[in-house]
C-alpha cells in the first residue's frame, strides 16, 4: 500500500514539535524586531523609530558598517581568490590542497572573542609584533592606536573573510576546463587575452557572488568588534547592544529594533543578489 | 606546445608557493604570537592544566567551561531530537512541506545574531518566568543559530540513502515508527548525524553575541570578562578554545572526505 502525499491531519502531526519550536524561537523574536520596529513605546503604531534611523550618529553607524563589510569583503576576497587560484593549480587530491582547505574550513567559523585576543596578543599594545618591532625601532601605533578603530577591524576580520572566500570560490575555479585555455591558445590568443576574455567573464558572477557573501559576513559580525571596541559605538551591532543594554532610556529599545530591521533588510537584499549571481555561476561552472 | 605548458606549470608552483608563505605567515603569526604571549607569565599553563586550582582562582572561568560545554551537549541532542525525525518524516509522509522546512531552517542565515538576540529578549522574558535564569536556557537559541548548518548535514545524509524504501521494507515488515527511526533510518545517516552534531559543537564552544547580551555565562564570555583582569590567563584559555575547536573541525572534515571518496570508491566500482 502507498502512502500518498495528502496533507493528512495526523502526518502533519508528526511536524507539530518542529514548527511549534521554529514558532516560538525563531518567528516570534523576527515578529517582536519587526512589529518593535513600527511601535511605539505604549503599544501604538509610528514611524518615530524609522525617522530615528536618520539621526547622524546611526547613519554613520550604518556608514562605517558598510565601510567596514566593504573592505573586509574586498580585501578578503582578492586575497582569498589569489590563495583559492594557487590551490587550484596544485594537485586536486594532493596533500597541499587537502590540509590548506581544511584550514580554510576552520579559520572561516573562527571569530568572535578568541580572535580578538589572537589580535590583541599580536598587535596589541603589548603584542608579540608590536614589541618586537619597538626593540627594531618601530612604532606601528606612532599615528595613533588604530587596532581598535575601523582599520583594525578590517585588518582582524579579513583572518575570517580569506578563509571563507577561499570555500566559497574554490568550486567555481575548479569549474574551469583546461582545455578553455588551450583552446585560446590555439586560436591564437595570449594569456592576458585568456584572462580578460575567457576567464574573467566566467568567474566574474562566481567572484561577485563571493564578494557579496563575505559583505554579509562581516556586516553581521558582533562578537570579534564588541571585544574589540570598548569606547564607543562605531558600528551598527555595537549600536544595537547599546540600545539593548540602556533600556531604561525611554524609547531606546524600539530604535534598536529600527536599526536591527534595517540590518536584516541589507543582509537580506545582499544574499538575494548573491543567490542571483550563484545561479549564473552555475550555467558554466556547476 | 610542451615547452610552454611545462614552463607555465614551474610558474605556477612559484607563484603557488609565493602564495602559500606570505599568507601563511598571516595566519600563523596570531597564533604564534598567542603562544608567546601566555607564556610570559610561567605559572599560566599549569594552572589551566589544575582543574580544583582553577576553578579557585578563577571561579567565572571555570564555571564558563562547565556551562559551554553543558551548553554544547544539549544543543546537539535537541538538535538531533527536534531535526532527524521531522527531516524525516517530510520526506516519508509530506514532501509538499520539504520546502517550507528548508526556508525556515536556512531563515537563521538571513538573520544576524546580534538581530536575534534582539526580537529573543521578550521571549527569553517568559523562558526565565517559566524555567528560571539559568544559562543552560540558552540552548533554545543555540539549536536556532545552528539549524542551517545542521539541516544541510542532515538533509545531505537523507538525499544519499533512499528512505522510502528502507521505511517501507521495514514497515512491510512489521516494525513501527519508532523502530523505523531508531534501527533503520538513523544507523544509515549515522555520519552526517555525526557531522551535524560536530559542527553545533563547534558553534555553541565559540557563541557569544546571545550569551552576553541575555546576561547568561559561558566560556566566550567567561573569557573575555577575564580579559579585562588577567590577559595572559584569557589568552591562553582562547589559545585552547581555539585549538579544541581546530580538533573538532578537522576531525570532521577529514572525516566528511574519507566518506566522501569511499562513496567515489564504491561508485566506480
Amino acid at each position: 500500500m502507498a502512502t500518498r502525499p495528502r496533507l493528512r491531519g495526523t502526518a502533519l502531526l508528526g511536524t507539530l514539535p518542529f514548527f511549534a519550536y521554529v514558532a516560538i524561537f525563531l518567528i516570534i523574536p523576527t515578529l517582536v524586531v519587526v512589529i518593535g520596529a513600527f511601535a511605539s513605546n505604549d503599544g501604538g503604531a509610528t514611524g518615530e523609530n524609522i525617522k530615528a534611523l536618520g539621526n547622524e550618529y546611526i547613519l554613520d553607524a550604518f556608514g562605517r558598517s558598510i565601510a567596514l563589510s566593504a573592505m573586509s569583503a574586498l580585501v578578503g576576497a582578492v586575497l582569498g581568490a589569489v590563495l583559492a587560484y594557487a590551490l587550484a593549480t596544485a594537485r586536486p587530491d594532493g596533500v597541499l590542497r587537502r590540509v590548506v582547505t581544511a584550514a580554510a574550513g576552520v579559520l572561516a567559523q573562527f571569530g568572535g572573542v578568541t580572535l580578538a585576543f589572537a589580535f590583541l596578543a599580536t598587535i596589541g599594545l603589548s603584542g608579540f609584533v608590536t614589541v618586537f618591532l619597538q626593540d627594531h625601532g618601530i612604532d606601528i601605533y606612532s599615528g595613533g592606536v588604530w587596532l581598535f578603530e575601523l582599520p583594525g577591524l578590517t585588518l582582524v576580520y579579513t583572518y575570517f573573510q580569506i578563509p571563507l572566500m577561499v570555500i566559497v570560490f574554490l568550486p567555481a575555479l575548479d569549474g574551469i576546463r583546461p582545455q578553455w585555455r588551450e583552446a585560446t591558445e590555439s586560436l591564437g590568443g595570449t594569456t592576458w587575452q585568456y584572462w580578460t576574455r575567457v576567464a574573467g567573464p566566467l568567474l566574474g558572477p562566481a567572484f561577485l557572488g563571493s564578494t557579496l557573501l563575505l559583505f554579509a559576513n562581516a556586516f553581521s559580525a558582533y562578537a570579534t568588534a564588541a571585544a574589540l571596541v570598548s569606547q564607543g559605538n562605531p558600528i551598527v551591532p555595537l549600536q544595537i547592544r547599546s540600545a539593548l543594554t540602556s533600556e531604561v532610556i525611554l524609547g531606546q529599545a524600539n530604535v534598536g529594533k529600527a536599526m536591527a530591521l534595517g540590518m536584516v533588510i541589507v543582509v537580506s537584499v545582499v544574499m538575494g543578489l548573491y543567490t542571483l549571481l550563484q545561479k549564473r555561476t552555475a550555467k558554466w561552472l556547476g | 606546445m610542451a615547452g610552454v605548458i611545462a614552463r607555465r606549470a614551474r610558474k605556477q608552483r612559484a607563484f603557488r608557493w609565493a602564495v602559500l608563505i606570505v599568507l601563511g605567515v598571516f595566519f600563523l603569526l596570531p597564533l604564534v604570537a598567542m603562544v608567546e604571549f601566555s607564556t610570559r607569565d610561567s605559572n599560566t599553563w599549569s594552572l589551566l592544566i589544575d582543574w580544583p586550582q582553577l576553578s579557585a582562582t578563577y571561579p567565572d572561568l571555570s564555571d564558563g567551561i562547565v556551562a559551554s560545554l553543558l551548553q554544547a551537549a544539549l544543543t546537539a541532542v535537541l538538535m538531533l531530537l527536534l531535526l532527524v525525525p521531522t527531516a524525516v518524516w517530510v520526506r516519508l509522509r509530506l514532501p509538499r512541506l520539504r520546502r517550507l522546512v528548508e526556508f525556515l531552517c536556512l531563515l537563521p542565515l538571513t538573520i544576524p545574531a546580534i538581530v536575534l538576540v534582539v526580537g529573543l529578549a521578550p521571549v527569553y522574558a517568559w523562558v526565565n518566568y517559566f524555567l528560571g535564569g539559568s544559562s543552560v536556557t540558552l540552548v533554545f537559541a543555540y539549536t536556532i543559530l545552528v539549524l542551517p548548518y545542521a539541516y544541510r548535514a542532515i538533509d545531505a545524509g537523507l538525499s544519499a540513502i533512499d528512505v522510502k524504501t528502507l521505511a517501507e521494507a521495514a514497515r512491510s515488515m512489521g516494525s513501527g515508527w519508532a523502530t523505523v527511526m531508531g534501527r533503520v533510518v538513523l544507523p544509515n545517516i549515522r555520519s552526517a548525524v555525526l557531522s551535524a552534531a560536530f559542527l553545533t559543537v563547534a558553534l555553541v564552544l565559540g557563541e557569544y553575541t546571545i550569551a552576553s547580551l541575555l546576561n547568561r555565562t559561558n566560556l566566550q564570555v567567561a573569557i573575555a570578562f577575564l580579559g579585562k583582569s588577567s590577559a595572559t590567563m584569557s589568552v591562553a584559555v582562547s589559545l585552547t578554545a581555539l585549538l579544541l575547536a581546530f580538533v573538532l573541525l578537522l576531525l570532521l572534515s577529514l572525516f566528511g572526505e574519507r566518506r566522501s571518496s569511499r562513496r567515489r570508491k564504491e561508485s566506480t566500482s
